[in-house]
């Protein structure tokens, strides 16, 4: 199970991979923002994508779009994990095709809960 | 002290725009239309120097706020940082002050990650080693251990003393020092506070701007409402997909949603 992480604040993809290297997932990679993470998304065999929504450069819901966009890669399970919490957002979101969405600040077991519903219905 | 001024500018204006009125009247009337039109320049001057000389106040009061913001104890958090002088500079404005909180959120959250990251594998291996000697240690209570296992089992919990000493003493050590790293909260807090008195200053200078930009369009007659009105429409139109942030007073806003149950609840109203 390959995983990109994709956020800006480098502390924040460092506690993401904590908690997914406590759930048994190792293999992670990182990208600061949409940019950086579609040729990786498109060129890497990634098999789960976590994103944050707020990034400079490509934000995480266009990242979301574009990954939809691209039938290769299209099937990706997607979880946001943002501090964006808008109810239009969320249904935004929804809307684009994302697996889960988790707002910031969140809690390990959040986090978990999420991903494993992901991966029961893939 | 900027109403006074204004109030003296206008009344200023206000004369000299009756002054200029009534010798364009004369000229007028007395069919000097060169000099006539020489008036209505002047008038149009009188008008434009007077916002100019609003403008200017508004101006140089902001330039004042701006440059009064200065962080106390700048210096001292960065002996520590080196070059003092250059980094003392940079402090005074609030950019590099917002920056200096980013660079000091960031330092804390990194070093209590690494940490924690340093007891994980400590804990494990006490742990690991802890519940393992337990089962020797059964054996021996119930007379199960050859002299041979107890030898080795012996030796293995002199190790482990030794191990479970240097263990927790690393433990705690790190546990005070993720607790000083919170000292982050004290110097950002003092800059924060910093830039939010900036802002209110900044807030409280722009206000006395519309109020005299106000006493100008009354006097001059500038359409106020087509400006309004612009600024309205450019401001929706700039709704797009880029973030807002973090919602930090989402419990008196109806359209952000404050907890992770709240999410849930949504997605699954939307079939999820």
């Amino acid at each position: 199970m390959k995983i990109l992480i994709v956020d800006d604040f480098s502390t924040m993809r460092r506690i993401i991979k904590n908690l997914l290297r406590d759930l048994g997932f190792t293999n992670t990679q990182e990208a600061d923002d949409g940019l950086t993470a579609l040729p990786m998304l498109k060129n890497g065999d990634f098999d789960f994508l976590v994103t944050d929504w707020n990034m400079p450069g490509m934000t995480g819901i266009d990242l979301l779009k574009q990954v939809r966009a691209d039938e290769r890669i299209s099937s990706m399970p997607i979880l946001m994990v943002t501090a964006e919490a808008k109810r239009d957002q969320i249904v935004e979101a929804a809307q684009a095709g994302v697996n889960g969405y988790v707002i910031k600040p969140f809690t390990a077991a959040a986090l978990k809960e999420k991903i494993e519903k992901i991966f029961e219905r893939v | 002290m900027t109403s006074k001024i204004t109030l003296h500018t206008e009344d200023s204006m206000i004369l000299e725009l009756r002054e200029c009125a009534s010798l364009l009247l004369e000229k007028l009337q007395g069919d000097d239309y060169q000099e006539a039109s020489k008036m209505i320049a002047n008038l149009n001057e009188a008008r434009d120097s007077t916002i100019f000389q609003c403008v200017g106040e508004l101006t140089r009061a902001l330039h004042e706020s701006i440059k009064n913001f200065n962080i106390p104890g700048g210096e001292q958090a960065l002996s520590q940082q080196g070059s003092a002088e250059e980094h003392c500079s940079e402090l005074n404005d609030a950019s590099s002050g917002l920056e200096y909180v980013l660079t000091l959120t960031k330092n804390a959250a990194d070093k209590t990650m690494d940490m924690v990251e340093e007891c994980a594998p400590i804990c494990n291996e006490l742990g690991q080693e802890a519940s393992s000697l337990k089962q020797e240690w059964a054996k021996l209570r119930n007379r199960e251990m050859s002299p041979d296992e107890f030898r080795a089992l012996y030796k293995r919990l002199d190790i482990y003393f030794e191990s479970l000493d240097a263990g927790t003493n690393k433990l705690n050590e790190n546990m005070q020092n993720i607790i000083l790293e919170q000292g982050f909260q004290d110097l950002t807090g003092q800059v924060l506070k910093k830039v939010i008195n900036l802002v209110t200053d900044v807030e409280t200078n722009l206000v006395s701007l519309m109020r005299i930009a106000g006493q100008v369009e009354s006097v001059v007659g500038i359409d106020v409402e087509k400006y309004t009105n612009d600024g309205k429409a450019s401001k929706k139109t700039g709704a797009d997909t880029a973030g807002e942030g973090p919602q930090y007073n989402s419990n008196k806003r109806s359209d952000v949603i404050d907890s992770q149950d709240n999410v849930d609840d949504l997605l699954s109203s939307l079939g999820f």
